[in-house]
């Protein structure tokens, strides 16, 4: 058989339905769903049901939800789904920071057991041995992967984790008392922005650091920046940048001897496996992104999951319950007279736990390893390769390698052809590709982020390269195409004229009848 | 060099040794090892990480997972009255199969181009919810109705300017220890009493603990207990009276019949999805949502994604956008509202689908359906010795079980049941002063007559 090569889908389109919006299907009689009856019993003893609620509390019109058969539903969701481009269709390594990995269909076939699903969080413990020992036994996973001593997974996501990091600080701090002394966290402007906004949250001012010419923040503003009001320093390494700052320690060092905790955030950690871990870098929190490095699916936005880890000496700080063994039985601990609390409800987001847990089982060591080098392996493949198309750079660290990811730059092309990163992201969804445009901060100008993770095969990775090689050829040629792009997407320019203004924005189509009428 | 060069995984297709040397020598390098040249030796990991090993075989992989959650016993092998914040409710096939799609499944955040379809079906799902609230704004879900209501309660205090927030003792002590922490040091909680014979808000505490500090009122509607609260009204005035907002959490299932909180005065409404069409997960499954008016000053206020819909460049076309993109901490970071990352998109897409198939008539239904076995449930239960209603109220799926005469406790009450293979219902001991023989018992459509009698039955021999 004859080895596989790279094509860019030139003729490829994108399902397009013209699909209403479902109010737009309402016909009056027509029924979704049956629901059952009560039986014959239950109504001798309850009546009709209606009375039942006092009549100052009874809804006096019914919800104007549209009335549609079953099957135009489905058929009306299974369009939508068409017209969105998941990871299984597209090579999406576009959406750099978000780690876009193959999510395993076994994981959601087992997530999808009764045996998960069904399950209640006040169920008697005895009954729900099997999920409390996988959590068990993921956190036994995470303590290896990080190094450090005990794992919460009740943060909801990765900007929640840095919430709840965020809390156990403030507590660390009134346990001895400088609460309020202690009021800043540090942190670095490429680190992820909730790194500032979720610190925030916990009432700590946000002290920023800029990074110098070699794209990493040097020890000398760190320095000049921690005092006897530093809680903590809060910092994403590698960075958004890719670039791995190898004076972390130095950093841990410093934040320490001026009386602060550290608090590493662990979103970038697809290229770091078995490579190298918080604990060695002196962190006394870590947190790690299940949906992202741990290959649970991203959802169009979540369920999230996030794992929170600490050392020793802040362990009784997590939120309750841990999950703890004792006698061979697993039990909700809630015995942390020091916990924070709670930060969500019930135990975290178990079925992103679980894929999360068959994830790692179906790798061990050697595969999570092989996971990081394959990783990187493939984003310096794929820099050296885009580094040599016409009109793209990568700024900072010109020459070095990148651990997962790299922010490039089309400051040249746009410069020298009018076209930019804008131009481009469209124009890419016409091969079948994404390449999104949130690379906050703005300080690369005309940025794409490019993260190839594992899963993708050199093969795919040369395709997503020849779809930038052709809007960069496009841009020093012809603009017709990539300036009228997306030309074979769902959708085309859209009005964003909407999106700011008050009078016009329309964030439900109750709110879009009153502002724009029935006419579309 | 080491042999680990020599693993190849089907999730991972360059990890064929050759297309590695391939790959390693188009960027010049001869050892794995050289990429990693920026992190210093002192920080590098040169040991074997103590994990399990792996199980390389798909058929391996499901036989070890489904081998561990065999020993749990599910809601649907045993009879479940357990609530208190996770609903066993029907969900419908249809939901299922869109939520496993694999385009929404493994979709993230791409542009509103080639990803319209998550923008159109979150769009509609904000739409759908607000049907139920008679609110004009929904945002795409965050984590879960504990966040959803620290989030609110942090929207009326930036309104307000004011740091207080007044708090039904009636609201679930996990929700409430969450909220919490959210609000520290920002803002303080105070409690408002519940009258002891109705479980509704005692309205003379409120009154009396309303101060210009007060930035928020929040109650819950049906309560944690299960209880209608029917002094919506006054409640919500009387925050209004003194320049602080009204927080109403519900649950939509029961807006089918139920008031939703709009129509008695709420300023912001909010609390969880899960009952709408999502499996219960053990508590991992849920959607928090935030719901008001469309006022500029209110929505400027959302930390969440806000979808809205608009026109494209070709005449007919639905589009869809970000509204008011500027407000969130992705574009200002610690200056905008609060944060926003990855929550609960998938379930609100799934949320959406149950409410477009179960329409007007089927929520109304469904609520009558349960209003119905609500009243049937407590009046058998009642019916057992020693066994009373703890409070004098209208309830919607949940009510409180007095068990104080029984001489027995709720929690070898419930040893018992479990050996009948029933989930009794949730003790309220620990967590509320003065129930300590109390228990919250739940009934959805999926308990049938025949198992409420058989519960009673079964509480008659153990009591």
């Amino acid at each position: 058989m004859e080895k596989n090569t790279a094509r860019l889908r030139k003729n490829f389109h994108q399902a397009k339905w013209d699909e209403e919006v479902i109010f737009q299907l309402h016909t009056p009689g027509e029924k979704g769903i049956i629901v059952p009856e009560v039986e014959e019993g239950i109504r001798q003893v309850a009546g009709d049901g209606l009375p039942l609620i006092p009549e100052e509390m009874r809804r006096s019109v019914p919800p104007g939800l549209p009335e549609v058969g079953q099957m135009r539903v489905l058929k009306h969701y299974l369009r939508l789904s068409q017209a969105t481009l998941g990871a299984d269709f597209n090579i999406d390594i576009g959406q750099g920071t978000c780690t876009m990995k193959y999510n395993p269909k076994v994981n959601e076939a087992i997530a999808r057991d009764q045996k998960a699903s069904a399950l209640h969080p006040y169920q008697d413990e005895e009954t729900v041995q099997g999920a409390l020992g996988i959590i068990y036994n993921l956190e036994g996973i995470f303590k290896e992967i990080s190094g450090l001593d005990r794992f919460s997974f009740q943060p909801s996501s990765g900007s929640h984790a840095i919430m709840v990091m965020a809390s156990v600080v403030r507590k660390y701090h009134e346990l001895r008392g400088e609460g309020y002394k202690r009021n800043e966290i540090i942190t670095t402007i490429f680190s992820h922005p909730s790194d500032a906004a979720a610190a925030a949250i916990k009432g700590y001012k946000i002290i920023t650091l800029f990074q110098g010419p070699d794209g990493l923040v040097d020890v000398k503003s760190l320095s000049k920046a921690v005092s006897d009001r530093t809680a903590a320093l809060f910092i994403t390494n590698p960075e958004d940048t890719g670039i791995f700052n190898p004076q972390i320690t130095e950093f841990t060092r410093i934040v320490h001897e001026a009386g602060g905790l550290c608090g590493y955030d662990q979103a970038n950690a697809n290229g770091l496996l078995g490579i190298t871990r918080s604990r060695e870098a002196g962190f006394d929190l870590c947190f790690f992104n299940l949906h992202k490095t741990f290959g649970t699916p991203h959802g169009c936005g979540g369920p999230a999951g996030g794992a929170i880890g600490v050392t020793e000496k802040l362990q009784g700080l997590l939120p309750v319950p841990l999950v703890d063994k004792k006698n061979d039985k697993y039990f909700l601990n809630y015995d942390l007279p020091d916990s924070i609390g709670k930060t969500r409800a019930f135990y975290g987001v178990f079925p992103v736990i679980l894929k999360a847990y068959a994830w790692v089982m179906s790798l061990g060591a050697e595969g999570l390893r092989t996971v990081s080098e394959t990783a990187v392996l493939n984003n310096n493949y794929i820099m050296n390769k885009i580094l040599a198309i016409r009109g793209a750079t990568s700024p900072f660290s010109a020459g070095k390698r990148r651990i997962e990811q790299v922010r490039y730059s089309f400051e040249k092309m746009h410069r020298e052809t009018g076209i930019g990163t804008h131009d481009v992201t469209y124009r890419m969804a016409d091969f079948g590709f994404h390449m999104w445009s949130s690379h906050h901060p703005f300080i690369v100008p005309e940025p794409f982020t490019i993260e190839p993770t594992e899963s993708y095969s050199k093969t795919e990775l040369d395709e997503y390269l020849a779809g930038l090689q052709q809007c960069s050829e496009e841009a020093y040629g012809n603009h017709e195409l990539i300036k009228s792009a997306p030309n074979n997407s769902v959708v085309h320019h859209i009005d964003s004229s909407f999106s700011d203004d008050p009078k016009k924005w329309a964030i439900t189509w109750r709110a879009y009848l009153k502002k724009h009428g029935t006419k579309q | 060099m080491t042999d680990k060069k020599t693993f190849v995984h089907p999730y991972i297709p360059n990890s064929d040794p050759r297309i590695r040397e391939e790959m390693m020598k188009e960027i010049g390098i001869t050892d794995i090892e050289e990429l990693f040249e920026d992190i210093p030796e002192i920080l590098r990991f040169r040991g074997t990480m103590n994990l399990p090993d792996p199980l390389l075989s798909e058929m391996e992989l499901r036989n070890h997972i489904e081998r561990i959650l065999l020993k749990n016993t599910t809601c649907r092998e045993f009879t479940s009255f357990l609530g208190a914040g996770c609903y066993n409710h029907h969900v419908p096939a249809i939901c299922d199969e869109i939520n496993g799609r694999s385009e929404f499944l493994t979709a993230y955040a791409g542009e509103p181009y080639e990803d319209h379809g998550r923008f159109h079906a979150l769009f509609e799902y904000e739409s759908l919810m607000a049907e139920m609230l008679d609110f004009d704004v929904v945002n795409v879900p965050t984590y879960d109705w504990t966040q959803a209501t620290s989030t609110a309660l942090r929207m009326a205090g930036r309104l307000t300017g004011r740091s207080e927030v007044l708090v039904s003792e009636t609201v679930s002590a996990d929700r409430l220890a969450a909220i919490k922490n959210y609000l520290i040091p920002v803002m303080k909680i105070t409690i408002v009493k519940h009258d002891p014979v109705t479980g509704l808000m005692d309205l003379a505490d409120l009154q009396d603990k309303m101060s210009p500090r007060t930035a928020a009122v929040y109650f819950e509607n049906p309560s944690f207990l299960g209880i209608i609260e029917i002094q919506g009204e006054q409640i919500t005035g009387t925050a209004h009276r003194n320049g602080a907002l009204a927080v109403v959490g519900t649950d939509p299932l029961a807006l089918g019949l139920l008031k939703p909180p709009s129509q008695y005065g709420a300023d912001i409404a909010c609390g969880d999805i899960q009952s709408l069409g999502i499996h219960m997960y053990f508590g991992g499954a849920t959607g928090g949502f935030i719901s008001s008016r469309d006022e500029e000053k209110l929505v400027m206020e959302y930390p969440s994604r806000l979808f809205g819909i608009t026109k494209t460049a070709v005449e007919g076309e639905w589009g869809f956008d970000d509204v008011a993109y500027d407000r969130t901490s992705f574009a200002h970071r610690e200056k905008g509202k609060e944060f926003v990352g990855t929550a609960s998109a998938l379930w609100g897409i799934t949320a959406g689908v149950y409410l477009a198939l179960m329409g007007p008539q089927g929520m109304t239904e469904l609520d009558r359906h349960i209003l119905q076995k609500t009243e049937y449930a407590l009046k058998k239960i009642t019916s057992v010795k020693g066994v009373s209603a703890r409070f004098k109220a209208s309830h919607f799926r949940e009510f409180v079980i007095d068990f104080s005469l029984t001489g027995k406790t709720v929690a070898e009450i419930n040893r018992a049941l479990l050996t009948k293979e029933i989930f009794g219902g949730y003790d309220l001991g620990k967590d509320y002063p003065g129930m300590e023989n109390c228990a919250l018992y739940c009934v959805t459509e999926m308990v049938s007559q025949k198992e409420i009698d058989r519960l009673v039955e079964v509480l008659n021999e153990i009591i």
